[in-house]
């Protein structure tokens, strides 16, 4: 008896993180604590905790001294919509949720958990960053934390949770995962804080605005999900995770099929005329189940869009040109952007449906410079390495180089469609008339109107579908009422789909 | 989504929203033979050359302090100084114009 009561003090002062004063302090920020965000995001009386009595094992600068509650990190397992995962919590009312080498093997411990069991890791980051007192031994833990999460890429679902400080080294294990979730006014997270940055450079900027969850999110593509509350933040996770499967041997679930919503009318939303703009992500409502579109990366980058979406149950990943959006060309962010997630889906066999539409990359000295030769290269690496099933929707523009970019049949798609306004070309009609026309135009008495001629020649000759249809380069014309069909007929006749690669150690991406 | 603008590419022009990036695009300045550029951001140290002074290449010209390294800056062309435009102890960002030559 007296063994139990024991206990029950022992574990009441181990969950008790900091203390009553760290956890007002915690929650006068705004924050919730480690042991609240983990119940609000796994199903109720799920989680189970490990490593409660773990203790660290420094002696200098009086450490021996300071009992640590969990050493500042909550672990365990749970499920989420009666699906297993693997999550840790750093608790900041602990010594600030600082890292030594205790706190990291907690973390390496259940990341081990994470992929033996092949379950999704979840990791919420509170942290001031490495316990100074344990000097090169919280290095260490950094290191056999992004070890692990380079192993564990690719092979479990690795979710970052930023609900507080993330800085210096610490920022690179959520770098390291698929998806970086913030909320704003808590998430912080960079490399250099303001502190050093003033000293070095004499440049004073706020951590909000070096670092917060507004400027994660749309400025640096950091990260991927933006919250206004924690409550929401978890929300959303909740939802990623019914579009991706445990680990990269399983599926996604499939779901109940759908259809979608009335008020979305697919034949309505793109304009008659190529050059004007219509929102893209109007047409994927229109054609998925539930007009459900849940975007990834949706602040950052928004000439593409990206995100999950079902058709007839089916999970897929949608990537798609924006015209609404610099007409929806190509750039060093898009293309980023997007190779990131198409890899996401290829690792984890969910189908990839592309929709088309833009003009071409996008011209510019700032573009060159920053490489969008490379970084334009991973999209056609992203996409020519994808087994997944792959299917191209072509809606309208699909120019030169974005053409053979976006999923064409050259990349390997299984299925490529076109509306009839597909216009699959080298270059835009006025472009291309200008060019190959220029000695006519040029010697004409009334330029203007050869040149005027000359564009509708060459619309009327390549600015449709037929071209490449007769090339076998395109499967089917289909209208824009007939897509989800197609779509779906296409997603369940490629269930089965097995394409193997050459054997290799890897591949080298052009990162 | 931001009031559609005008967006040309390939002589033809689309109706479309900018992005802030595309936005704040700063437009292409050829460097200046001209002018010496801090590589990196840092605090001016001593300073070796003088106004008017001809400097051979390779010539040390002045330390940038950056980094905790004390970074000694050579003159990447033969000449002679015009201007300086810091002095030690000078906080300067990256590409900051440290000093001129004569033409």
């Amino acid at each position: 008896m007296q063994k139990v009561v024991d206990f029950f003090a022992r574990r009441s002062r181990a969950t008790g993180g900091g203390g009553p004063k760290a956890v007002e302090k915690q929650v006068a920020s705004g924050k919730l604590t480690a042991r609240e965000r983990i119940q609000l995001i796994v199903d109720p009386d799920s989680f189970h905790e490990y490593d409660l009595f773990v203790e660290h094992k420094c002696q200098d600068f009086d450490m021996n001294h300071k009992e640590l509650p969990a050493d500042g990190v909550i672990t365990g397992t749970g499920k989420i919509h009666g699906h297993p995962v693997c999550l840790f919590a750093q608790d900041f009312t602990v010594a600030g949720g600082s890292l030594g080498l205790a706190h990291a093997r907690k973390i390496t411990k259940i990341m081990d958990h994470a992929m033996k069991l092949g379950t999704p890791l979840i990791g919420i980051n509170d942290s001031g960053g490495a316990r100074i007192q344990e000097g090169v031994n919280s290095l260490a833990g950094y290191g056999e934390i992004f070890y692990r999460n380079t192993q564990a890429s690719g092979v479990i679902p690795q979710i970052s949770v930023i609900l507080g400080p993330c800085a210096g080294g610490a920022v690179y294990s959520p770098a390291l995962t698929d998806f970086v979730f913030v909320v704003d006014k808590i998430s912080r997270m960079f490399i250099t804080g303001p502190e050093v940055i003033k000293t070095v450079l004499g440049e004073e900027i706020s951590m909000e605005d070096l670092g917060g969850a507004r400027v994660q999110t749309e400025v640096s593509g950091n990260a991927h999900f933006y919250a206004a509350t924690e409550q929401e933040c978890f929300e959303q996770i909740k939802k990623l995770v019914t579009f991706i499967p445990w680990n990269n041997r399983k599926k996604p679930d499939a779901f109940a099929p759908h259809p979608p919503r009335a008020g979305f009318d697919v034949a309505r939303v793109i304009p008659a005329d190529a050059r004007d703009p219509f929102d893209v992500r109007d047409v994927v409502r229109s054609v998925c189940d539930d007009s459900d579109l849940f975007e990834v990366h949706a602040g950052w980058a928004p000439n593409i869009v990206v995100g999950f979406a079902r058709f007839n149950g089916h999970s897929v990943g949608v990537v798609a040109n924006q015209p609404a959006v610099l007409a929806g060309v190509l750039d060093v962010d898009s293309s980023d952007k997007a190779a990131r997630f198409i890899r996401f889906c290829d690792a984890f066999n969910i189908p990839l449906v592309t929709f088309v539409d833009l003009p071409g990359y996008l011209p510019g000295v700032d573009q060159e410079h920053a490489g969008v030769i490379r970084h334009g290269a991973k999209l056609l690496y992203a996409y020519s390495e994808a087994t997944v099933p792959k299917i191209t929707v072509i809606l309208r523009k699909a120019y030169g180089g974005g053409y053979i970019a976006m999923c064409s049949r050259h990349l390997g798609a299984d299925f490529v469609f076109a509306w009839p306004s597909a216009e699959i070309a080298v270059m835009g009609p006025e472009g291309a008339a200008n060019i190959i026309f220029r000695k006519e135009i040029a010697e004409a008495p009334d330029s203007e109107a050869m040149r005027r001629t000359k564009v509708l020649e060459y619309q009327q000759k390549f600015a449709n579908p037929y071209r490449a249809a007769a090339e076998g380069h395109i499967d089917a014309v289909i209208t824009p009422e007939e897509t989800r069909e197609f779509v779906v007929h296409a997603l369940e006749i490629s269930l089965q789909k097995a394409e193997t690669r050459p054997p290799k150690k890897h591949g080298i991406p052009p990162f | 989504m931001s009031e559609p603008h005008d967006f040309v590419l390939d002589d033809t022009v689309y109706r479309t929203s900018l992005t802030r990036r595309f936005e704040r695009r700063r437009p292409y300045q050829p460097p200046d033979p001209r002018h010496l550029t801090a590589a990196i951001p840092g605090v001016i140290g001593n300073i070796a050359v003088a106004e008017q002074q001809a400097v051979r290449r390779g010539e040390p010209i002045l330390v940038l302090e950056a980094m905790k390294m004390r970074n000694e800056v050579l003159s990447p062309r033969d000449g002679t100084i015009r201007t300086i435009f810091v002095k030690q102890g000078q906080m300067v960002p990256r590409g900051e114009i440290l000093l001129e030559f004569e033409g």
